[in-house]
This record gives structure tokens, sequence and C-alpha cells, in this order.
């Protein structure tokens, strides 16, 4: 499972960052703001050639000695980070897809709230404790 | 050296190359010796062979061949590679020593030069005995070479000197001394090479042989070993592939080895070579992929492998090593052509290198005690100053066993070895990575990762406490971290640099990330903000803040004397730009309104807000204006102790009310920026350009704008708590006051074509002062086509028609003054000479007397009025050419007449008085001598039309054939409600050209104007000939129903040039009504062009007949 996840606005700020406690908070929120370049990257380059057919799921961004870290450009080029400990080698791509959809849906129910001003930090309750689902569970 | 112990050793990193010696060259003394040697060394270029060449005297020594060993049965080796041997057979043991000797073919002392040299060839057999190095001999010679077998002397004597010498004859080369030398040199080195790979190739065979002896279970190292030479000897024979396939095999041997903690490092700095080799040769190849992956396998298979855990730091500075020397293959790979991309770049290893070299100075703060002190005799010290063994510790070599021969040795090992890694510059080593790292990124267009290694080098600059180069490169990068808005990582990088601020006892920068600290941006919990704020206020009443937490003690305590001396000095006040920040106070200033007349009071507010903890208290607030003048109005200064308080949380409103200069009309005032100083003892100014604003609040301007339903933004309505909705009004333009004057205008639009337009304008003062020097500017508005001013002329007088002289627009018609409610009024005549709409504009301007807020103020004011005035032709008028039967006529026959109609159609909506009409003819002449204008007088209305008639001719003389223009039509017309002392307006009209005929034969008839039944019609024909020749002329008369005739029904008569001749019928009616007259056919029969169609247009067709009367009505009629 995960051991930090991240959404990220538009305008490259972050919107959303959860890591697992107990480790080094910081490193979490470097290692997601460097993975923007490569994924800033990604999306002018599919820009470029087909702006409507591109993949939502960019795959695993850069290999780092102790993480993997996965991105995901949603059409409103809202970037989800997921960062993966790199000894977790049972994770397939699969399931990494199936995260970022459920990331992606319930993103998309906190969009749908009509108290919640678009851009600001997401605060809901509901899309919290899915995210804990997905993290690795603190033992 | 700094990490000498990890450093590659450079012989297995250089491109191995055969080794050749070259002996008996004098390269000092002797000239041609000289050129020999350089023809060698020099231009070593890649399409040369890879020879590395070395000048060896004649009875230099090569290194002793040990004994070769017949048997390894009882041999226990002590270790895998003796750290001198790749460099013995890079440049100590030749693949080849050639000997140079000087003597040609046909010397004449041949026999002892002969054996001169087979002592030579000895002396050098001899100093290599055992070894396998072939020996070669070149003889250098004056003369030119005959081309083989012709010269016999040469090839006898050759092959008594490869006897004498034993050596082979493709061991004998002859190197004249000629022109041609670089190119024989390049021949005798390819000859050399091909007897280096021969020696490699052997020395291969030989270390191959060996692996027979070997059992498995003593001479593990001695497969390693071997494997490595093979693979080395194969480099050195440039047979990469080959050398890459040994490299391997050796690699997985050495992973083979049972590893413990006393050769762990052995094992491990013999893999880190061989991984070298591998990668380096994968690069070679043009295999990068390669290369990477047996870097990843490399490294996973040692990443565990940390040997005694008292020295872990040693395998974080090996595992350091690894890394950043595939990074340097990596990184010349790239630089002799390969490509890289954002994720697999040499920036990734700098980068890991450098975390382990983090890891290494972590591991050897804990490991290394402060304290310790160096044993006596220093077990890192060995005889030979050096290791025989890669990889061994120095008190123990050539020790095999599992544990070590004596633990008190290995106590004092151990503790020199942390007393050494205590000196190590860590830092250094960590920014020099990094730094690489930064390089790397930057040119792979990771913005982002090259900000997180510049805070990492800040950091490591901070632990180096070397603050200045940290403050510089954090400060650096904030920057980006702040416009990404990333308010965590942001925190953490102030939160070091307020530190190196403190520890550097620099207050300005203390204070700036302190109030960034303090501000919404930050993170920081509320308590770490109070003390933060506590260490601010200290600093503005110029007392010593507390340390940051996180500061050594040392550090801290030498920090505090700095501040002391900073406070001693008290220095000038300072002042911090904070617009590029989030600072503590945020502040916004706005006009009130886009716009204020120049009699308004201008006000503006500036609203104040804080976000730390603890109210703040300033001392004066200013803002600054683009117009200088204003910023004395524009000042709140707390009057001796009370200060002005700020409340956390609540917005402080501060307005200012100023007047605006009149010379400030139609100008834009500015804030250019605002001030507020804080400080007790200590001031310090906060400065905002333009009108406040600071990073963050353009972004929450623009959410708290989502957010909002479309409320009204009225300047005035301001709502407390809705502070980041407010938005900024840097600007105000100054207009001029509202003029209370009325403008009127009346005309009678449209405005006909060339008339003078009239147009009164009425002004009506509805001031209450003396309106005065009221001025009009009237005209054609400019900025309209440029054609348009040629077009149309203004005048004031409209008692003469205005011409090209008077211009489109009349500027600063003075009126007067105006007192109040008078009433000034003015005709303006405009006359337009082409149509088409054009608008005019009426200004007026005045100035007067007003008071603002006491003061009193003279300004001006001006009202424009402007109006669309279309221009129309009053009236179309048509010409046509009739013939005096009044037919339409294409032509005109000279000095014959005609009739000239013309039909004035008024267009214009107004009725027209059109006084005169007039002809000026060209060509034409009238047949009237002054013909009087039939429309003198007339009034035409809309769309009534005026007609005239003239009758002309065309003089003889005139030229018979083409177009001939006729004249002009020149009406005089005015609008008839216009006053009678309006100038009238002459309107020519072009007349249509016409086409001249000649005729030569002209006939008219002379009848009565009417016919009766029964009664006799008298007509006479005339015909004339105008011609200058006899005219030949045939007649007949057509019978007719209608008529009886009496006459010559057909004649043939001659008529001579310009003479004319008569001819007399008596015709008799028959019937009433219009009767067609009897047909006259006419021919010519000299002039055939003419006929009777021609000649019978002069001709009337028709005649009325009236029938035949009563003779009472006869004797009434004659009565009468």
């Amino acid at each position: 499972m995960a051991v930090c996840i991240a959404v990220i606005a538009k305008e490259n700020y972050p919107l959303y960052i959860r890591s697992v406690p107990m480790q080094n908070e910081l490193k979490f929120h470097y290692t997601v703001h460097t993975s923007l370049d490569v994924v800033e990257e990604k999306i002018s380059a599919a820009g470029k050639a087909m702006a409507d057919q591109r993949e939502l799921y960019l795959g695993l961004l850069y290999p780092t000695e102790d993480y993997k870290v996965y991105g995901y450009v949603t059409n409103s080029k809202v970037k989800f980070v997921i960062v993966v400990d790199s000894s977790n080698t049972s994770l397939r791509d699969n399931e990494i897809r199936s995260m970022f959809r459920k990331l992606h849906n319930s993103f998309t129910d906190v969009m749908c709230n009509p108290f919640y001003n678009p851009g600001d930090p997401v605060q809901s309750k509901a899309f919290d404790s899915m995210v804990s689902g997905m993290m690795v569970q603190a033992s | 050296m700094a990490g000498s112990q990890w450093e590659l050793p450079p012989e297995l990193c250089c491109r191995p190359m055969a080794f050749v010696a070259l002996t008996g060259l004098d390269v000092t003394y002797n000239a041609v010796h000289r050129a020999i040697w350089d023809a060698f060394c020099a231009n070593r270029r890649a399409d040369r062979v890879p020879i590395s060449f070395k000048v060896l005297p004649g009875d230099h020594e090569y290194p002793k061949c040990r004994t070769k060993r017949t048997s390894y049965e009882w041999y226990i080796p002590k270790g895998i590679l003796k750290t001198g041997w790749m460099n013995k057979h890079l440049n100590l043991v030749p693949a080849l020593v050639v000997l140079f000797y000087e003597l040609d073919w046909d010397d004449p002392q041949w026999k002892e030069k002969q054996s001169e040299c087979a002592t030579k060839v000895e002396i050098v057999r001899t100093s290599l005995q055992g070894r396998n190095t072939k020996v070669a001999v070149v003889l250098i010679q004056k003369k030119t070479p005959l081309p083989p077998g012709e010269d016999l002397v040469a090839s006898e004597r050759a092959s008594s000197l490869c006897n004498a010498c034993d050596l082979s004859g493709k061991s004998l080369f002859v190197l004249p001394h000629t022109d041609h030398l670089v190119g024989y040199i390049i021949r005798l080195e390819n000859a050399f090479y091909e007897h280096a790979q021969t020696y490699y190739y052997t020395e291969i065979r030989r270390v191959k042989s060996h692996k027979e002896f070997l059992n498995k279970t003593t001479h593990q190292l001695l497969f390693v070993r071997h494997q490595f030479k093979i693979a080395f000897f194969s480099e050195l024979k440039q047979d990469t592939q080959n050398a890459l396939k040994y490299y391997r095999t050796a690699y997985s041997l050495v992973h083979e080895l049972r590893a413990h903690e006393t050769n762990m490092l052995e094992i491990k700095t013999m893999a880190g070579f061989i991984n070298y080799k591998i990668c380096r040769l994968c690069f070679q190849h043009n295999t990068p992929l390669d290369a990477i992956a047996q870097f990843r396998k490399h490294i996973d298979l040692c990443k565990k492998k940390i040997g005694s855990a008292e020295l872990a730091f040693e395998h974080t500075a090996w595992m350091s090593k690894q890394f950043q020397s595939f990074g340097e293959l990596f990184d010349e790979a790239i630089k002799l052509g390969l490509t890289a991309i954002q994720t697999q770049n040499p920036g990734f290893y700098y980068q890991q290198a450098a975390c382990y070299s983090q890891d290494r100075k972590l591991m050897a703060q804990q490991l290394c005690q402060a304290g310790a002190i160096c044993p006596a005799p220093d077990p890192l010290d060995t005889p030979t100053r050096g290791l025989e063994f890669y990889g061994q510790r120095p008190w123990r070599q050539g020790h095999q066993s599992i544990d070590p021969p004596d633990a008190e040795k290995e106590r004092t090992g151990i503790l020199a070895l942390q007393i050494k890694e205590r000196d190590v510059p860590h830092s250094e080593l960590i920014i020099a990575l990094l730094s690489n790292a930064v390089a790397q990124f930057k040119k792979y267009k990771c913005p982002r990762m090259k900000s997180h290694l510049m805070v990492q080098m800040g950091e490591e600059y901070y632990h180096a406490k070397d603050y200045t180069k940290a403050l510089k490169l954090l400060d650096y990068v904030m920057c980006d971290y702040r416009t990404e808005r990333w308010w965590g990582l942001l925190t953490a990088i102030l939160t070091t640099a307020v530190r190196c601020a403190y520890l550097m006892a620099n207050i300005k920068d203390y204070m700036t990330y302190c109030m960034e600290l303090l501000g919404r941006a930050s993170t920081l919990k509320e308590e770490q903000k109070s003390r933060i704020e506590k260490n601010l206020f200290n600093v503005l009443k110029n007392e010593v803040p507390d340390p940051e937490p996180e500061c050594e003690p040392s550090g801290a305590s030498a920090a505090a004397a700095l501040w002391k001396d900073c406070m001693a000095l008290s220095g000038p006040e300072f002042s911090i730009e904070v617009q590029d920040y989030v600072p503590f106070i945020q502040c916004k200033a706005r006009f009130l309104a886009p716009s204020f007349h120049v009699d308004q009071l201008i006000r503006l507010q500036v609203l104040l807000r804080v976000d730390c903890p603890h109210p703040v208290s300033f001392n004066k607030l200013s803002v600054s204006l683009s117009n200088q003048v204003y910023n004395q109005w524009c000042v709140l200064e707390s009057s001796g102790q009370d200060k002005i308080c700020l409340s956390p949380g609540e917005t402080s409103c501060f307005s200012f009310n100023f007047v605006a200069k009149t010379q400030d009309v139609g100008k834009k005032i500015e804030m250019t920026g605002i001030e507020l100083m804080l400080g007790s003892g200590r001031w310090v100014f906060l400065s905002w350009r333009g009108a406040g604003g600071d990073a963050a609040s353009a972004h929450e301007a623009l959410q708290a704008s989502r957010l909002s339903r479309p409320r009204g933004h009225g300047t005035e309505a301001w709502q407390e708590g809705d502070w980041d909705s407010l938005t900024i009004q840097h600007s105000t333009m100054i207009i001029s006051r509202i003029p209370k004057i009325s403008v009127q205008l009346s005309h009678q639009p449209p405005a006909l074509n060339n008339e003078m337009y009239c147009i009164t304008l009425t002004v009506q003062s509805q001031e209450e002062g003396v309106a005065r020097d009221v001025r009009l500017t009237a005209g054609l508005k400019p900025g309209q086509d440029a054609n348009l001013s040629q077009a149309t002329h203004v005048t004031l007088n409209g008692a003469q028609v205005c011409d090209a002289s008077d211009p489109a627009l009349l500027p600063d018609i003075p009126l007067g003054d105006l007192n109040p409610g008078d009433k000034v009024e003015r005709c303006v005549y405009v006359r337009c000479v082409s149509t088409g709409p054009r608008v005019f504009l009426f200004h007026v301007a005045y100035s007067i007397n007003t008071s603002v807020d006491g003061q009193e103020i003279n300004c001006n004011c001006h009202k424009d009025e402007t109006v669309t005035i279309e221009t129309v032709e009053p009236f179309d008028v048509s010409a046509k050419f009739v013939s005096t039967k009044f037919e339409p006529l294409e032509r005109v026959v000279v000095d014959v007449p005609f009739v000239l109609m013309t039909d004035l159609l008024s267009s214009s909506p107004w009725p027209l008085l059109l006084h005169s009409s007039s002809l000026q003819l060209v060509t034409m002449t009238t047949c009237v001598p002054q013909p009087q204008s039939q429309l003198e007088q007339v009034v035409l209305q809309t769309g009534e039309c005026a007609s005239e008639c003239f009758c002309l001719q065309c003089p003889p003389n005139a030229d018979g054939n083409g177009t001939v223009a006729t004249g002009q039509y020149v009406i005089s017309w005015k609008r008839e409600s216009s006053s009678p002392d309006t100038p009238l307006v002459n309107t020519t009209v072009p007349l249509p050209h016409i086409l001249l005929e000649n005729v030569p034969l002209y006939i008219h008839a002379e009848l009565p104007s009417f016919g009766r039944v029964r009664e006799t019609l008298p007509v006479r024909y005339h015909i004339e000939n105008r011609t200058a020749l006899v005219q030949e002329v045939e007649m007949a008369v057509e019978p007719s129903d209608a008529f009886m005739f009496s006459g010559l029904k057909q004649v043939r008569l001659h008529i001579l040039p310009g003479a004319e001749q008569q001819m007399l019928y008596n015709y008799y009616p028959l019937m009433a009504g219009y009767q067609s007259l009897p047909q006259l056919n006419i021919s010519l029969p000299r002039c055939p062009a003419t006929h009777t169609h021609t000649l019978r247009r002069f001709l009337p067709q028709r005649i009325f007949v009236k029938p035949q009367g009563r003779q009472l009505d006869d004797a009434f009629i004659a009565a009468a």
C-alpha cells in the first residue's frame, strides 16, 4: 500500500498531502514536489500529440532508491501522486491504477460538494478516510 | 586527501593500452632519435593503434618475474588482487621491447656493429628473464632501402643479423631516416601492435592454464583473480567483448566468495572495481541499458553488505562512491554522444551518492567519539606505506580466516579508522556531489528537483557553518516554493534560514524570515509563532533575541555575542521590502473610486491585518503617491508613546483624504508605495510597492472571487471578514469638474452640398458663479477621414460663400464671460463640398472658481457636443439632345439646329429657390442671341422637376466628326427658407458630350402647320448641296392614299456646290386626322452612302389635316 498520497492543484500547489506518520513527512513533501517535474514533462509531451485521448494514468514517474512514485492527471489537470515503498514488490500496475481510480472518484465527490470551493485544500472526511484505507497501516 | 581511500585507482579508470618499450633512443641529445620519438608520441588520435609507448634505457631493469609455481596444492592465496598488478602491466612490463640501432646495410664496420647490436638484444633479453615479452630490433638507416629482393647484400646481412640476435625475420625492421618518417612510424607501430596482441594472447593463455590446478575450497580468491586478469589482458589486447565476458564471470565469482566481517571490505572493493569495468565497457559498447542494469544489480547485491557495524560509515562511503563513479561514467558517455532523459540521467546517481554521503556523515557523527586519541603506533601505518592487496586492513594484511588474529589490534585499528573518519570534511563532499546533481537536473528540465537539491546544499552549508552561502542558496529557492505555494516546504526552509540568520546575527534577514514565519503561509504551530514573535519584538526593542532551538550551543553562544555587538551599534533604520514575501502584516490599499472629479475630495483607504498570535503596534503609516505633493496628506503618525495597535485577525482601516491639484486634471494618481514603521528602540520600515498585496494575495483573491456570489462591488460597501475578496485599487484618475452649462444646437439637416449650412449654437450657464473666458471650438471633429477636412469649411461669416482657405475646425472662439443664467448664441456656417455623413464637434470651455473642503480652486470645465450631419445633393440635373422634331438625337448634324433639354429634379427635403440658370457653351451657338432663363425665381418642392429648352446649332465650320464638349449648365440657388441676404450658391453641371456628323445634302420642308381636307396644301422642299462637288439628285414622290398632289413626280437634277434647289408641290389632303405625307425618295448616285433614309429624318413625316368646315363656320371664321 501507499506511504504517501497527494492531490496537487492545476497550478501545482498541494490540495491534500497525507503520508504515513512516524516517517519524515517533509521528505515526502519534497518527493511529491519533485515528481511534478516529470508530471509536467509528461503532460506537455502528451499535450502535443493528442490532448483528448491522453491516458490519465501516467505510470511510474521515477524510481528513487527507497520509493516508487506514480502519477495520474485528471482532465482538469489536477494531479494525483502515490508514493509506494520500493521494497513493496507485491503491488502491480493494475492495483496502482485502481487506487488512482478510487482516488479520482472520491475527489470527484469532493468537487461535487457545493460548499467546496475548487482550489481550496481538501478537508473532506470521506476523502480522508478513503485515503487512510489506501495507506500502509501504521502498526 | 579527502576520501582518498575510496577513490578508484587511476589504473582502473584508464583505458588499458598495449605497453611497448622503446630502447636505444637518445631523445635528449640525438635529433634524429628525438624526431622518431616525437613521431611516435605526437598526434595519437583515434585512428592510430592504441599503444602506450615509453622510452627506456637499453639496460633498464624490468620487474623481476617470480618463479612460476608448478603446483597450487599447498598454496593459500592471501588476497584477491595485488595493488600493484594493474600498474605493473600497464606501465612496467612491456608487451614488446623495441631496440633501435643505427646501422646501414653497407656500413663499413658491419661485423662490429652487428655484434654490438646482438649484445644489446641480449642485455634486454636477460632483463626480461622469464617473461614472454617480445623483442624487436629497428635499424635506423640513412639510406632509402631498395625494393625487397633487389638488394642482395641487405637480405644476406639481415638474415645474418637475425641469426646473431636470435630474432625471427618478423622482428627486424628497417627505419630509413628520410622524408616520410611519419608514414614509416605508422607502419612500424602497426607491426608492434601485432606483436603486442600476440603477447597478451599468450598471457591470457598462461593465466587460463592455471585453472586446472585450482580447487574450489582453498582457491576461491584465485578464481576471481584469474578471471580479472584475463579480462584485463583482453582489454590490453583491445578485445573488449571478451573482456566484458570475463569481467562478468569475475563479478559473479566475487559474490560467491564466503563473506564475513574481516573480508567484506575486500570483496566490496573488488566487486566495485569489476562493476566499474563492466559498466564502463557497456557504455563503450553503446549499451547503456546493460550498464544501468548491471549497476542496479550491483547495488542490490551490495546494499546489505554493511560489514563491521563499528565501521558502518565505510559502507555508506563506499556506496556513495559507487553511485558517484557510475554517475561520472554516465556523464562521460553523454559527452561522447549518448542521450539521457529526464527520468534517467546522471543527476540521480549524484543525488544518491550525496544521500549516502549524508548517511555517512550521520554515522560518522554517531560512531566517532570526539575525545578519542589516536593509538600510539598507528595501526594504519604499513611498512611499505601501502597495501599489498586491494581492500584489506593494514593491520592484518593477507589474513583470510574468519576471525581476526588479534582482537586488540583489531580494536585499535577500528579506532584509528574512526578517528580518521572524524577528520573527513563530509559536508564538502556532500555539497560537491549535490552541485554535480544540480547541474545535471538543470540540464534535464527538472526545476523542482534542482530546487530540492539546492535546499539540501543550503542545509549542508548550514551544517558546515558557512551561513552566508547557506542563506544565499536558501533565499534563491524560497521564491520557487513561495510561487508554487508549497507552504510546508517553505516553512521548513525558512526555519533553517532563520537559524542561519540568527547565528550570523544578520538583523535584516533575521527579521524578514521571522515575519514570514509569523505570516499566514507559515505552517508553524501557535506556540512556535509566539516564540518567534517574542524574538521579533525583542529585536525591535533593540534587545538580543533568544537563540533558535536546534542551534548547537557553542554556535548559539557565539551568536549571542555577535548580537550584543549589533545592538550596541544599533545601526541605521532599515526598510524591508515585503511585497514578494508573505509577511505577517497584510496590507491592501485602495482609492475609493476609479476616478474623482477635481472638485471632489480624493479618498483612499489603507487596510491592515496581522496574522501573528499577539497584537502588533506601529508608529507610522505613510502612503507615497505618484505625485509626491499629496504624500503629506497620507501620513498617519502615532503621537508620543501611544502607538497604533493592530489586533490579530482583525482588519484595521485607515482613511486619508486630500484635494487634487487642478493641474493634475486628466492625470492618473498612483500609489507607489506604502510604508509601515515598527519598533521601539530599533526602527524598521515594512514597505510595499504599489498598493500592497503580497506573494499569496493574488491567489487568495482569485479563490475568493470564485466563491463569491456576484455581490455588488460597491466601493463603499465592504464587510468585515471579507479580507480576501477585498480588491486593490492602486490608481485613480482625476477628471475635470462636471460643467453646469447647456449647449444646444439648432439646424435643419441634412446639409445640402455646397450650401452655407447654418448651425445655431446656444450656450446657457447654470453655474452659480461667473463662467469666465468661455471659448468655443467648432468644426469637423478631428480623427475622421482625412479627405473630409479638405471638403469641409467652417466660418462664422454667413454673408459670403466660404472657399477652400477656410479651415475645417475653428478653435477657441472667445464668447466672453457668462453670468449665472445668461445665454449666448452663435451661428456657425459650414460648407460641405462632398456628400456623406460628418461628425461635428462643439466644444465649450470655461473656467470657474469653486471650493472643495474649504479650499478655493479654479477649475476649467468643458462641455462637448457632437452632431452627425449628412450632406446630400440638392437636386439632380439631367440633359438630353433632341432634334427640332423632339426626337432623341444620337448625333448632331453640323449647321442644323437642334434642342437641348435640361431637367432639374429636386432631391432636397427643403424647398429650393432657383434664382437663375444659364448656359456656358463651348462649341455650340445658340439660335437665339440672348436666351433668358426659364427657371428664374422658381421654387421647387421635394420631388419637383424644373425643365428648360435651348435651341442650339453647331456652327458650319466645326469639324464634322467625333465627339465635342457642349458646355456647362450653371444654376444659382438657395434654400427658400433662408434669409434674403444669404448668398446664392452656384452649382455648375457639365453638359454631356455629343457626336457630330456632316451630311452632303440637307433637305428641309416648308409647309403650313396644318392642312384641311380638300384644300390645297403647298409644300416647298429646299435641297442644299453641302459638298464641294456638283451633286446629281434623283427625286421621286411616292403615291399616297391620303393625298393627291401636283408637281414633279420624278425628277433628276443637278445642284451646284453650296447651292440650293427648291421643289414646290401642292398636296391635296383627302382624309382628316394625322396623315403621313407622301414619301419623298431621294438618291444621290454620286454618293451612295447617303440615301433616302438618312435624309428623310430632316423631313416632317406627318401633318394634321382638319376636316372640311361648314361654310357658315368658314364665314364665321372669316368674319373673326
